[in-house]
């Protein structure tokens, strides 16, 4: 994904706006406290780091994520419109068979989910995906 | 040596001026006033592969006329590109004469007129002789069913989708993929899935409860013809229980899930297929899209936007084949399959004219008895449609058919705003016509039609509109449910197609009384097609037949109440 991470804060910030949530302000440094909390401040890259989820929410309240990346010590998964983005923080140890992990989440409106790996080597990098919660109706 | 992409693409310009397609021919056929059977069906057989597809039927077992859309807008990458092409433009891209048989088939222009020169479309006995056709000169073509059949009409209502069953079954379809199907419930589709003598597929149906896929519909199924191993992968629509009521399905889940459509493709090609089809309900857009994400699907056979398109897209190395709807056309699909992948194709988007392709009577017979424990219901006539007067749906903002409808929810249920769902199924009344009971079904016809009446605020009036026209509007295919914008009586608005949710609609007027739409202020708002639990009301189809009962000759006022920008 070429989303930066200002991008992507800038983009959380925007579908609060749409979707008119209160707290707009207080999300966003939230998000970027988070981000900053996990990384140390350190630079994000994209690469190994792979995000599935819906484009549109079938609902919002439960909506079906996964996180992989072949070489993740950690994985931190955000919903950057949510009143509190920190969602999940996967752990994977030297041995994991498989670093993967899915689960579900809820969405207080349509916005983007951000998942950040952070690498054996120490590197970071992240991989976005906007999630559409709509009220749906009149299909084709 | 010749790459596949560039035999391909010189195929691809070849079918356009050697007429492969089947529209160079239409041309003369209209010169020469001549439309017969043999020349509809007249193809050239190729290669060692045929594909017969049929799709969003929508219960349509007999004739009926049927209006393609005037505005079909494209946004994004899309813009001014097909199938967002109508009328004149899109006479021109593809070399269609005004007020030739193709004009009349695939644009909107004089339809009432050449309507009354061609006749109807449709009807599944004349689809049936097609098919046969088709099968005479190669027996082991692929017949495949891209769903919206099991619904649409009075008799697929009152049946639960038997009499769609009993007549497709008759043409001996090789599989189906599904939308609307699911709205009959999940037990009911289960009970019709498990008894069916084809494939059922869907690689994007999931167990809700799991995230797994279900059991019930495989991802793909393979078939021998002429020597070639075929994998046909179905994908069903998306957006099921967005676009529809998923309380009817909870069971299941759907999405387009492209990374599990690459990994079957991955998987049949592992296990030999040397043409890979994918049957699919994504609608145009989003198969566009996917086909330039999934790498090695041959043919995608796209439904659910209704597009009827004279010759395929090439996105890549994959060709998209539209069908249009309701009945009204086949396309066949010959394939020259050698060492492994796909060489050349040969295509023809086939019209269906009633009046011209004789119906096979086996399947008349079968039509027959499926209408037949309803017939003095289905033919009673209600109405009559003024001189003037054709009724129709298609069209991105409004159709007539919607404005009549929303008059019918205004007057009948004493509302100040009327909504009527965007969907784009529905046959069209030519002037001076009998509306009949079954025509009233046919452009309401569903499991979820209580008429709602309801109080929204202007603020959420503008929610509902912003959100639809998102759905429609969105760059990104992949956001997009197919469908076309919530048809509004009562209601006006400004809409610029270009901007974010949340920018699009503006100037919001109370129509009757001609004042802004407040914020703050409730409308009494009536509607139907809720896709919420619980919606009370009665029936659509008995809103709009009492209103078209009182009101004897339909005339409608021209409908100016949305203005478009940015198309």
């Amino acid at each position: 994904m070429e989303l930066t991470r200002r991008n992507a804060i800038i983009l959380g910030a925007g579908a609060l706006l749409v979707s008119g949530m209160p707290m707009r302000r207080s999300a966003a440094a939230t998000s970027e406290e988070a981000i900053a909390a996990f990384t140390g401040g350190a630079e994000i890259g994209s690469g190994d780091i792979e995000l599935i989820a819906p484009e549109i929410a079938e609902n919002g309240n439960t909506v079906p994520i996964e996180v992989s990346s072949g070489s993740a010590a950690e994985i931190l998964v955000l919903a950057m419109g949510n009143p509190t983005p920190n969602v999940a923080t996967f752990r994977f140890g030297k041995l994991a068979a498989s670093r993967a992990a899915s689960t579900r989440i809820r969405l207080a409106g349509t916005q983007d989910v951000v998942a950040i790996a952070k690498l054996d080597d120490g590197s970071f990098v992240q991989a976005s995906s906007t999630v559409k919660v709509t009220i749906g109706g009149c299909g084709g | 040596m010749i790459s596949r992409r560039d035999f391909l693409q010189t195929s691809m310009a070849a079918a356009a001026l050697y007429g492969a397609s089947g529209y160079g021919n239409w041309a003369k056929v209209a010169a020469q006033q001549a439309l017969t059977q043999d020349q509809l069906l007249e193809f050239d057989t190729f290669g060692n592969v045929s594909l017969i597809h049929v799709t969003d039927i929508h219960a349509q077992l007999k004739p009926i006329y049927f209006r393609e859309p005037s505005v079909n807008i494209g946004v994004g990458t899309n813009k001014g590109a097909v199938p967002h092409l109508t009328g004149a433009a899109f006479r021109k891209l593809y070399g269609i004469d005004d007020g030739s048989p193709s004009a009349y088939a695939l644009t909107y222009d004089d339809f009432s007129a050449l309507a009354q020169a061609y006749g109807r479309v449709g009807g599944m006995d004349r689809v049936a002789t097609i098919i046969n056709a088709i099968r005479a000169a190669r027996p082991d073509a692929l017949l495949l069913d891209g769903g919206d059949t099991w619904h649409g009409s009075y008799t697929c209502h009152h049946t639960q989708g038997q009499d769609m069953v009993n007549v497709m079954n008759a043409l001996k379809p090789d599989a189906m993929t599904f939308h609307w199907e699911f709205t009959l419930g999940s037990d009911r589709v289960a009970e019709i899935v498990e008894g069916l003598p084809f494939a059922a597929l869907g690689q994007n149906i999931f167990d809700a409860e799991w995230d797994e896929p279900a059991e019930l519909f495989p991802p793909y199924k393979f078939f021998e013809r002429g020597g070639v191993k075929v994998a046909v992968i179905g994908q069903a629509f998306p957006y099921m229980p967005i676009a529809n009521p998923g309380w009817m399905f909870p069971e299941y889940s759907f999405g387009i899930r492209d990374e599990r459509m690459q990994e079957m493709v991955d998987e049949v090609r592992a296990e030999g297929a040397e043409l890979v089809v994918c049957l699919s309900h994504n609608g145009f857009d989003v198969d566009k899209q996917m086909a330039g994400r999934v790498t090695g699907i041959d043919v995608i056979l796209s439904g659910h936007t209704h597009d009827a398109l004279p010759e395929p897209v090439l996105v890549g190395e994959t060709i998209i084949v539209a069908s249009g709807s309701n009945g009204k056309f086949v396309s066949r699909v010959d394939l020259d399959v050698r060492d492994g992948r796909m060489m050349g194709f040969r295509h023809k988007l086939i019209p269906v004219f009633s009046d011209v392709i004789a119906p096979d009577a086996e399947v008349s017979a079968v039509i027959d008895e499926q209408r037949a424990p309803y017939l003095d219901k289905l033919t009673e006539v209600i109405g009559r449609t003024g001189e003037e007067q054709t009724l129709y749906r298609r069209g991105n903002f409004n159709g007539t058919w919607d404005d009549l409808i929303c008059d019918a929810l205004i007057s009948e249920r004493e509302a100040d705003i009327a909504l009527s769902p965007g969907v784009r199924w529905g046959p069209s009344i030519l002037p001076d016509q009998d509306i009949t009971r079954e025509d009233i079904w046919n452009v309401t016809s569903m499991s979820y039609g209580q008429a709602y009446r309801t109080e929204m605020t202007g603020e959420f009036l503008q929610i509902v509109l912003e959100d639809v026209a998102d759905n429609l509007f969105n760059p990104d295919p992949y956001y997009q449910q197919g469908g076309d914008m919530v048809r509004v009586g009562g209601l006006g608005y400004r809409i610029d197609v270009t901007k974010p949710q949340g920018d699009r609609i503006t100037e919001m007027t109370l129509l009757k009384t001609g004042e802004a739409i407040e914020p703050a202020k409730t409308y009494q708002v009536a509607g139907w097609a809720s896709v919420n639990e619980g919606t009370e009301g009665p029936q659509i189809w008995e809103v709009v037949e009492a209103h078209i009962a009182k009101q004897g000759t339909i005339s409608l006022d021209p409908n100016s109440s949305v203005k478009v920008v940015g198309a």
